[in-house]
């Protein structure tokens, strides 16, 4: 470093010691300054969509389910049978009607429920009575987690079976989205 | 904090002489602009580069919605182009740097052929840089089929004619390139095959070799 500059630069910080001048920027601290801004305005302004359109799936609305009609209020006992009823899916370009089915039953205190059949262990489909061993029960083939008439967990799974939210109109059961067991816990 | 780690790493690995070979060299004063204004034509290579880069980061995000199949291909691209969000953005940037893509490599070319700049020692670095421009326009080909409208398979027909009239050995090529005996669904995965992996392979392996060469040799004189 040159002497001159050396002086000039004690200079500088004298002054910083007294406070009455403002910190000055170098002529090279200037320019890495804007033109990284720029670089970085001209980077954001290419790669900001491109992230805003690989997030989108987070960021859409999801549709709240609809009810749809599944059987006749008259049809259920207090033995859950398995009905089953078509979504319409819409999953981007594809849609499809999807197949669900649902374990309806009327409970001891007469109220009719409708559990969901995918197993809270690992998402494998449950049966009702399809075991000797589980007689009355829910039971599922993969690692034998099963569940009370209600839904109540008694082994493997960690959480009760799901319920599916349900309104009963002019004798028909509608079923809706799936919410977690309100009959047990 | 960023000057820290860098530090960090630096200690252990070494890299600045690594980024120093790589970014810090001269520019001569008969390339920059800032000294003859008319040396902007010395910047469509480097130009030709940022769009290729933006044609790749766009293209990977594009293959985020896009199907390769005759079935979903012209519904999957309506649907990111009408209702992801930014969708128009992505596949228009990706649309038109296409054709900026050609431009630019056009225009580079002109301005290496008027410098002079493909005579010896460069002759080699020329090869290559056509190589390159032969691979952009197989991408371009490639990519043009790829939505599935009818303006694609139209331009993939004229294509495959085109293929099949050179002597001899025409309609094998075009069998190859369509994948079969119609244009038809194996040939948009072919070719969807050809414009995500094989092309641009090839292509930065051509990129490589050109940009090290550029290096070593450095910019041609001023005329």
């Amino acid at each position: 470093m040159a002497k001159g500059v050396e002086h000039r630069m004690s200079n500088h910080n004298e002054h910083e010691k007294k406070g009455n001048a403002r910190k000055e920027m170098t002529r090279r601290q200037f320019l890495a300054y804007t033109l990284g801004g720029t670089t970085a305005f001209m980077a954001g302004g290419a790669a900001l969509p491109m992230i805003r359109f690989a997030v989108n799936p987070l960021l859409e609305k999801k549709e709240k389910g609809s009810f749809i009609k599944v059987v006749e209020e008259s049809k259920i006992t207090n033995e859950p049978q398995e009905f089953s009823f078509q979504l319409h899916q819409v999953d981007g370009w594809y849609e499809s009607e999807a197949k669900l089915s649902a374990y309806i039953s009327k409970g001891e205190d007469g109220k009719i429920f409708a559990l969901s059949p995918i197993c809270q262990h690992l998402g494998c489909t449950i049966g009702w009575n399809n075991d000797k061993n589980f007689p009355n029960e829910y039971h599922c083939p993969c690692h034998g987690a099963h569940y009370t008439k209600d839904g109540k967990n008694l082994a493997v799974a960690p959480r009760p079976l799901k319920e599916y939210q349900m309104k009963i109109e002019n004798g028909f059961i509608y079923l809706g989205d799936l919410v977690d067991n309100t009959r047990v816990k | 904090m960023a000057k820290g780690i860098y530090n960090w790493i630096d200690e252990r690995l070494d890299i600045t002489p690594m980024w120093r070979d790589v970014a810090d060299h001269e520019v001569p004063e008969h390339v920059n602009p800032a000294h003859h204004f008319s040396a902007f034509v010395y910047c469509f290579g480097g130009l030709t580069f940022f769009i290729t880069v933006i044609q790749i980061l766009s293209g990977m995000f594009l293959t985020m919605y896009y199907v390769p199949d005759i079935i979903n291909a012209y519904a999957s691209v309506e649907f990111l182009q009408t209702k992801v969000a930014f969708g128009q953005i992505v596949r228009g940037m990706h649309h038109w740097g296409a054709s900026l893509v050609i431009v630019m490599m056009f225009l580079h070319t002109l301005r290496v052929f008027f410098t002079g700049s493909y005579k010896a020692p460069r002759e080699m670095n020329w090869v290559v840089g056509v190589l390159i421009l032969f691979v952009m326009l197989g991408l371009g080909f490639t990519g043009y089929l790829l939505p599935w409208d009818n303006k694609a398979y139209f331009a993939t027909k004229v294509g495959m004619q085109i293929a099949d009239s050179v002597p001899v050995i025409g309609p094998y090529v075009k069998e190859l390139l369509q994948g079969g005996t119609i244009v038809g669904a194996q040939t948009l995965s072919r070719f969807f095959a050809l414009h995500v992996f094989f092309l641009p392979a090839g292509l930065l392996a051509l990129l490589g070799g050109h940009f090290f060469m550029i290096r070593k040799q450095g910019i041609s004189g001023p005329l």
